[in-house]
């Protein structure tokens, strides 16, 4: 993925040896920070296989710059794929409050949306918007990859809005 | 070795245990069960262990169950020497629902019986270690029990 120059605004000046790009901030760092989305890498439960498998070869997120991190300080965007229980929702909102701003947080599957066939148990979260916010909801038990691809292309529009005089709304 | 041989073994030692019929008859699975008092199962398992003829030198599987009207302990055991298998049923009262941990014979029931007591609050006396191991441990009440009413926290 490059720069797309039909849609860039820019203003291209001669030098003696090449070419100067002159183009607005906003669009500069909203292109950076939507072409490269590095998730964390963790998974809590069957929506996580899916997530390896997008990926993984066939479906290669590395091509949208979506590319797991073993860390939170390195990571841009969090994947809650799997069921959150109790015990384990206020170890992601820890992992989430170390992750560096500006981050984003994409819901994947039922479990992570609502609690989903789990919604009667004692020991699940009804949700994870209940612990750290949400940007991107996707529906599935589990989610195609196709579905999560739709997702992060999703993010990116909403990234792609984003501006340095406002902060990113929803 | 044969069930009713089983059977005959440990009759011969203890008298007063029964076979736990099963109520369709035999499967073609089915696998001897018998009915121990809570205070009993201590020297039982030790017996069942050491014995040369049986040697049950695994415990396959330890469940508690609730049966509303009375809880139960399961133990599942199996002989790799000699290839046979035995249930043993422990009954208990929900007020009083404490048995002697096995966890001294068969290493395996360390973690076995801490979910037990985790999720039936089944208290196994002798544990080395009686925490809880699934739910956190600030967790009130253990919910597989059937009196067991869950309060809404803020996750739900």
């Amino acid at each position: 993925m490059g720069i797309i120059l039909d849609k860039l605004p820019y203003v291209t000046e001669k030098i003696p040896g090449g070419k100067i790009i002159l183009t607005s901030a906003d669009y500069f760092i909203n292109w950076s920070r939507s072409s490269s989305l590095w998730p964390l890498t963790f998974g809590l439960a069957c929506c996580a296989i899916e997530m390896m498998c997008a990926y993984a070869s066939r479906f290669d997120f590395d091509r949208f710059g979506v590319f797991p991190r073993p860390t939170p300080r390195q990571a841009d965007v969090m994947l809650v794929a799997g069921t959150i229980t109790k015990k384990m929702a206020s170890r992601i909102k820890l992992l989430y409050e170390q992750m560096p701003e500006p981050k984003f947080v994409i819901s994947m599957g039922s479990c992570s949306n609502t609690g989903g066939p789990f919604y009667d148990s004692y020991s699940v979260v009804k949700g994870i918007d209940k612990v750290i916010p949400v940007d991107v909801y996707v529906a599935g038990c589990p989610p195609r990859p196709e579905n999560l691809m739709y997702a992060v292309i999703k993010l990116q529009e909403k990234i792609k809005k984003a501006s340095l005089c406002n902060k990113v709304k929803s | 070795m044969q069930q009713s041989e089983i059977l005959n073994k440990i009759t011969q030692k203890f008298p007063k245990i029964e076979e736990t019929k099963c109520l369709e008859g035999s499967f073609k699975d089915y696998t001897l069960a018998i009915q121990v008092n809570a205070d009993e199962i201590l020297p039982i398992c030790e017996f069942l262990k050491t014995n040369e003829e049986l040697c049950f030198d695994s415990l396959m599987c330890l469940s508690g169950v609730d049966l509303k009207d009375y809880m139960k302990v399961v133990y599942h055991l199996y002989s790799y020497k000699h290839n046979h298998k035995l249930t043993i049923n422990v009954v208990l009262n929900h007020d009083n629902s404490v048995v002697n941990s096995v966890s001294r014979i068969w290493k395996t029931a360390n973690w076995h019986e801490r979910e037990v007591y985790d999720l039936l609050g089944i208290k196994f006396e002798g544990h080395p270690d009686l925490r809880r191991i699934l739910l956190p441990q600030d967790w009130v009440g253990h919910p597989l029990r059937k009196d067991y009413v869950h309060t809404p926290d803020q996750y739900d």
